[in-house]
């Protein structure tokens, strides 16, 4: 297993490596970096002050060293709408962030698990449509306009839950709920093939001859199995999750590192929208690390290997 | 002794709609739908009642016809501008058309070429391009594609641009996949024996084989351009106004929801999902359809 | 029935009562197995009109080509076929019980402890994620209602009466530790486990080495003589059969085509298929440079000739072969043939 872990980590530090480098090369080669840096409406000389300032006149893999051993010390600038250091901002937001896809991915599982469990036992009957037909419109709605629908109807003629902000739990239902809805619809796809995957397997036929009630068939010998794939995906998932949140908490104005994102555009606060950007990627590969070690922990297969 | 077999036939445990087959029937209503998009699209200019882009500022905030305040003239109502809703919502279908099968094809062309170059040289061409892929995979989709927008500013070519960009990987790994197994295949094996450049293998062997998959991948990541899209003109990086795109009228429409102006958000929101829906449908149908294998995805 | 629970540290099997061998253990007459397609278009005729009969302590070996609709016989059994898998008419009588007649739940409580299965591969017949000692004492929990301490020391005797040294350490270790002969009598000793009366071995040493299978069989044979365990055998190894079984049945295209005792159709086959698959076996006494083969291909069981299912490749088919298909002919007791031959009396 150390091997395995080993590889996992150094795959993922050249994962990193490679994330600075293309951020690095795309702000670049589209122009002239300066003018995202300035804020809106600076004059030439304060162009030329910005290069100077910035190194920009200075070769490029000097620049790109700089730009490395800034990000090693977790500097991502400072942003130019709200005058505070970048990173600060970002961990200031991540926790709602957090809480949010946590929540939503807790959905998305109670949601999506169960349906799709359904839909493999009853494999070609009413459930197993109905679940179908659950997971494309899950597939086909965008969040955003699962969220406005929400507000409609839940802030606007029902009156019962506030439209916008964080504070209590009554504002997590509904981002929770159009954040988890792809990705409720995706899990129950997913386990619903794994689950039919494993009901054809050797193991549950075994399980099936040594005349096992089929509920302990289902909950032990196939659950468990059927399981792997989901909860990978719902690891990887997560993070993305807190990525394609941006437009969710644009609509329901949730504190979150998307709204940060979405007000770095607005404000055409670039360090802030740099930041998110590799923070965001960042995140991706350490989870997936996690995930695979989690993995290892969990799979006795790979557990005992070498 | 049967010598007649006693058919058993399973009576349907439900009716099949054509919309909702599963087991190779054709699916019409959805291909349909798609056609009439791309028709929309093509004849906007015909079709819309009004011109999108202008607005009569005494005509704001109208309601469908068939609420009190409505009238036939702004047959699905107006927007904060005076905006004819069923106008923008037409030529929106050509933002949507454009963009999504334009990025689509785009980012097709590329991930296909490097899968199949990746997958067919192998060695370190392959090592470059998966690791390349892996990062590019690692980076959240919908967040760089904003990070570029930011960066070059909007403009329909440019998303369609940036769209590709980010999308290719998906291609491209499976692509790859396919590569290595059809590397493997005897009619591959007989034409390096026989002596063909790499470049004749590539593409009059290999191409012809990975086509079915990139198209069965084209119609699946279609649906998720076509949000990303709307998710970027929502949050004002996409196509820019005054050119009326889907997700910009939900983003407009946001203004007028507290109040109840539902039609602002409905209608937008209706023609995304119906035509996601539609490639969502026909890529599932063609994924079974051309090859089973692809299950997976 | 069984009484009492070995608590020594071998593991000795209860003595049972034998019930006196009037009527057989099992029974099966006239069984039909179809597979249907999804549109109802396709029927493949699995198993077709299958009768057989097996006494207690016997073993019974089934015998054909893949295809022949021998593995689908054993999932009809145990009632486990697959969603297309339908029963279409006859009767199992097991113990002079028509299992088709069960509930669900009725048989549940057959399948294991009455009547027990190994399967072809055991590496995938075991659950990775869970340890051996835990799938051999399941059985036990389930059908015996026994507390978890209990059922993991009979899973431990188990493990030594299928003779896996050491089977305390065994015990807490994962499938996949296990070498392919291990795990193959892990599954026998899960088979075993709660003392069934008939034991169905569906092609258990097609996955192991040589060397093992010797091994293997001979275990099995002892099992079967400790626990007065009837044993179904399925196959393709006609050598296996001549080591282990009693009686023998051949199947060609989900039809029995021939019964009898062993030595008696080895040293006599009336069907003209039996006699093929018995020539085909190379003898180290063979002058002849050529391998004997069998002309053509098994038919397609969705699609049977009208005629005998075996006329096409027949070297002594004749004019009512392709007509109609031979039912049964019995012309010596405890033997019968599906052939026009048996019916004229013309013996190989």
């Amino acid at each position: 297993m150390k091997q395995y872990i080993g590889r996992r980590v150094g795959y993922s530090l050249l994962s990193l490596f490679l994330l600075s480098l293309t951020i690095f090369f795309f702000v670049r080669v589209t122009g002239d970096p300066a003018a995202l840096l300035v804020e809106p409406g600076a004059s030439a000389e304060d162009i030329a002050a910005i290069h100077h300032q910035f190194g920009l006149d200075r070769p490029l893999w000097v620049q790109y060293g700089v730009f490395m051993s800034s990000l090693f010390h977790g500097d991502l600038g400072q942003s130019f709408y709200y005058r505070t250091p970048v990173m600060d901002l970002y961990l200031s937001r991540l926790p709602n962030s957090l809480i949010l896809a946590v929540v939503a991915m807790g959905f998305s599982l109670l949601v999506g698990i169960p349906s799709g469990i359904l839909a493999a036992v009853r494999v070609g009957r009413f459930w197993d449509s109905a679940g179908k037909l659950f997971a494309l419109l899950g597939l086909s709605m965008p969040s955003f306009w699962v969220g406005l629908l929400l507000i409609l109807l839940f802030s606007v003629y029902l009156g019962w839950l506030p439209s916008s902000g964080a504070g209590t739990p009554l504002h997590l239902i509904m981002p929770a709920f159009a954040l988890g809805w792809y990705f409720a619809a995706a899990h129950m796809r997913l386990t619903r093939s794994s689950m039919l995957e494993v009901l054809g397997s050797e193991y549950v036929k075994l399980a099936r001859i040594k005349g096992l009630p089929q509920s302990l068939v289902i909950a032990k010998h196939a659950f468990k199995n059927a399981l792997i794939p989901v909860l990978t995906l719902a690891g990887v998932n997560l993070v993305i999750m807190v990525n394609v949140a941006v437009v969710v908490e644009t609509v329901f104005a949730w504190p979150g590192i998307g709204r940060l994102l979405a007000e770095g555009i607005n404000f055409r606060d670039f360090p802030v929208v740099q930041g998110v950007v590799i923070m965001g990627g960042a995140m991706i590969i350490i989870v997936n690390l996690m995930v695979d070690v989690l993995y290892a922990v969990i799979d006795p297969r790979i557990r005992l290997e070498r | 002794m049967s010598t007649q077999a006693e058919l058993i036939v399973a009576p349907p445990s439900f009716r099949r709609r054509p919309v909702f087959s599963w087991l190779g029937d054709f699916p019409l209503i959805p291909t349909l739908i798609l056609v009439v998009i791309g028709l929309v699209a093509i004849f906007a200019n015909v079709l819309a009642p009004h011109n999108p882009e202008v607005g009569s500022l005494v005509a704001r905030f109208k309601p469908p016809f068939w609420q009190t305040g409505g009238s036939t003239k702004y047959l699905l109502g107006t927007d904060q501008l005076g905006r004819d809703v069923l106008s923008r919502l037409i030529f929106g279908a050509r933002v949507s058309v454009v963009v999504g099968f334009t990025a689509v094809i785009f980012a097709g062309v590329i991930g296909t070429g490097l899968g199949i170059l990746s997958g067919y040289l192998g060695g370190w061409v392959d090592q470059v391009v998966m690791r390349l892929t892996d990062t590019w995979l690692a980076l959240p989709a919908l967040t760089f594609a904003i990070f570029l927008a930011a960066i070059v500013g909007p403009s329909m070519w440019n998303i369609v641009l940036i769209l590709g960009i980010t999308y290719w990987t998906r291609y491209a790994r499976v692509i790859r996949g396919e590569v290595l197994s059809l590397k493997e295949r005897e009619f591959v094996r007989l034409a390096v024996v026989a002596g063909c450049s790499k470049r004749t293998i590539m593409v009059r062997h290999i191409l012809p084989n990975v086509i079915n998959t990139a198209i069965v991948l084209g119609t699946l990541m279609l649906g998720v351009v076509i949000i990303a899209e709307a998710s970027l003109s929502f949050l004002g990086v996409g196509v820019p106004p005054p050119q009326p795109a889907w997700g910009l009228m939900l983003s407009d429409g946001k203004q007028g929801l507290m109040v109840g102006y539902w039609w602002l958000t409905v209608f937008p929101g209706c023609c995304i999902m119906l035509m996601v829906l539609s490639a969502n449908l026909l890529g599932d149908w063609l994924r079974v359809k051309l090859d089973p294998q692809l299950r997976q995805l | 029935m069984s009484s009492s629970t070995p608590n020594s540290a071998s593991y000795e099997p209860t003595r049972r009562a034998v019930p006196a061998a009037t009527a057989p253990l099992l029974e099966l007459q006239n069984l039909s197995t179809h597979y249907v397609s999804a549109q109802g278009t396709r029927v493949v005729r699995a198993v077709d009109e299958v009768s057989l009969r097996i006494n207690g302590g016997e073993t019974l070996g089934i015998v054909g080509e893949s295809g022949s609709g021998k593995s689908t016989l054993a999932l009809t059994i145990l009632r486990i076929l697959p969603p297309a898998g339908r029963i279409v008419s006859g009767k199992m009588l097991f113990e002079g019980e028509d299992l088709l007649e069960k509930s669900e739940a009725e048989m549940r409580r057959v399948r294991g402890k009455r009547i027990a299965m190994v399967l072809q591969d055991p590496m995938a017949s075991l659950n990775p994620l869970f340890t051996i000692g835990d799938q051999v004492a399941e059985p036990i929990r389930v059908h015996e209602g026994a507390p978890r301490a209990t059922a993991w020391n009979r899973a431990k005797d188990l493990l030594k009466a299928v003779r896996i040294p050491s089977p305390e350490t065994r015990v807490t270790q994962y499938p996949h530790e296990m070498s392919g002969g291990m795990r193959q009598r892990i599954v026998g000793a899960i088979g075993i486990s709660c003392e069934p009366r008939l034991l169905i071995a569906d092609e258990p040493t097609t996955s192991l080495d040589l060397t093992i299978q010797a091994q293997y069989l001979n275990l099995l044979r002892d099992l079967q003589r400790q626990h007065h365990l009837a044993l179904i055998f399925i196959t393709h190894n006609l050598g296996i059969v001549a080591k282990m079984c009693d009686q023998l049945a051949v199947m060609y295209a989900g039809r029995v085509v021939e019964t009898g005792p062993v030595s008696q159709i080895f040293n006599a086959p009336t069907h003209p298929y039996t006699e093929a698959l018995l020539n085909s076996i190379p003898r180290m006494t063979d002058s002849t440079q050529r391998l004997t083969a069998i002309d053509g291909q098994p038919p397609d069981l969705a699609a049977l000739p009208a005629g005998c299912a075996f006329a096409p490749r027949c070297p002594r088919a004749f004019g009512r072969c392709r007509d109609a298909a031979p039912p049964e002919f019995s012309e010596v007791r405890g033997r019968t043939a599906r052939c026009w031959l048996a019916a004229q009396g013309e013996a190989a």
